[in-house]
């Protein structure tokens, strides 16, 4: 234990402006992840996986799967940069092919 | 039933299928164990936890189809994107990897639990988890085979060039299995469909 040594609060208080410079600017700009389009999974399947993680109803995961298809990719949700890397994470446990974008539209 | 999923109570599923059948899925399913892979078995002598702290790839597989399986989470347009996908492969396929081989085992161990099948074939039950398990293989299975087959959109459908291959095409064995196992899948996901 010789080399450990228990850090000392030597100063608690900062000024506040010294703790506003420390702070990173995050832009507010959300996150997305979009599925896209591919040849082999089916439409039945796609619609099942909107439906089954995300929760969406049917009308809503028939018609994003819809829009897969037909314009070749859809934005299935949004959020914080961690929180698209899990549903990404999640669509392609599907088998789905996905990517996540910081949305800058 | 026979071809065709069916629902059980309790959100299972059930298909019959002959002898012929029960053989094709069952290769299928191992040539897909040994495409994913072995599991990451700690060598003797090594820490089995170490496992579980291992780091997975940062490159995208070379073989098209396991590129398929475990794609670019941030695409590969540029080179700050292509670091993302590295870091966030290097975090994430283990797991996807471990997932998709626990899938196809569990497709590998229910048609072994039939046993001996007569000639009338044999009803495989499944479980609403093992209706999961089947759902994610049957999806690998078909991305594989796609990729392997090089299928696009233009092949969809009845009236897609995969349906008219002539029977000397030596493609054709392969197509007939994609078609089936897409059939399969399609019956499954419908008893599922919440």
């Amino acid at each position: 234990m010789g080399h450990v040594s228990v850090a000392a609060p030597v100063e608690i208080e900062r000024p506040e402006s010294a703790e506003e410079t420390f702070a990173v600017p995050e832009p507010d700009v959300p996150w997305v992840t979009l599925v896209h389009n591919d040849p082999v999974n089916l439409m039945s399947y796609v619609t099942y996986v909107f439906q089954a993680y995300f929760g969406y109803s049917k009308d809503k995961a028939h018609k994003l799967m819809l829009d897969v298809h037909q314009k070749g990719r859809a934005v299935v949700s949004s959020g914080s940069r961690e929180e698209m890397e899990r549903d990404v994470q999640a669509m392609h446990g599907y088998g789905l092919w996905a990517t996540l974008t910081q949305d800058r539209n | 039933m026979a071809g065709h999923f069916e629902a059980t109570p309790g959100g299972g599923a059930a298909v019959a299928l002959d002898e012929v059948e029960i053989a094709i899925l069952r290769s299928l399913a191992v040539q897909l164990l040994e495409l994913i892979g072995p599991g990451d078995e700690p060598a003797e002598g090594e820490d089995p936890l170490a496992a579980l702290f291992a780091e997975g790839p940062s490159e995208p597989p070379t073989d098209p189809a396991l590129a398929r399986l475990f794609p670019e989470a941030y695409g590969d347009d540029d080179k700050e994107l292509r670091e993302a996908s590295a870091e966030f492969r290097r975090f994430t396929e283990n797991d996807l990897r471990t997932r998709k081989r626990e899938d196809a085992l569990a497709v590998v161990r229910t048609l072994d639990a039939l046993g001996p099948v007569g000639d009338d074939g044999a009803v495989l039950s499944l479980t609403a988890d093992q209706c999961r398990n089947w759902l994610g293989s049957l999806n690998d299975l078909r991305l594989t085979i796609g990729t392997r087959l090089e299928v696009s959109d233009e092949d969809e459908g009845q009236d897609g060039s995969l349906y008219r291959l002539p029977d000397s095409d030596p493609r054709k064995p392969m197509v007939m299995a994609y078609l089936w196992l897409g059939a399969l899948q399609e019956t499954l996901v419908e008893t599922l469909m919440p």
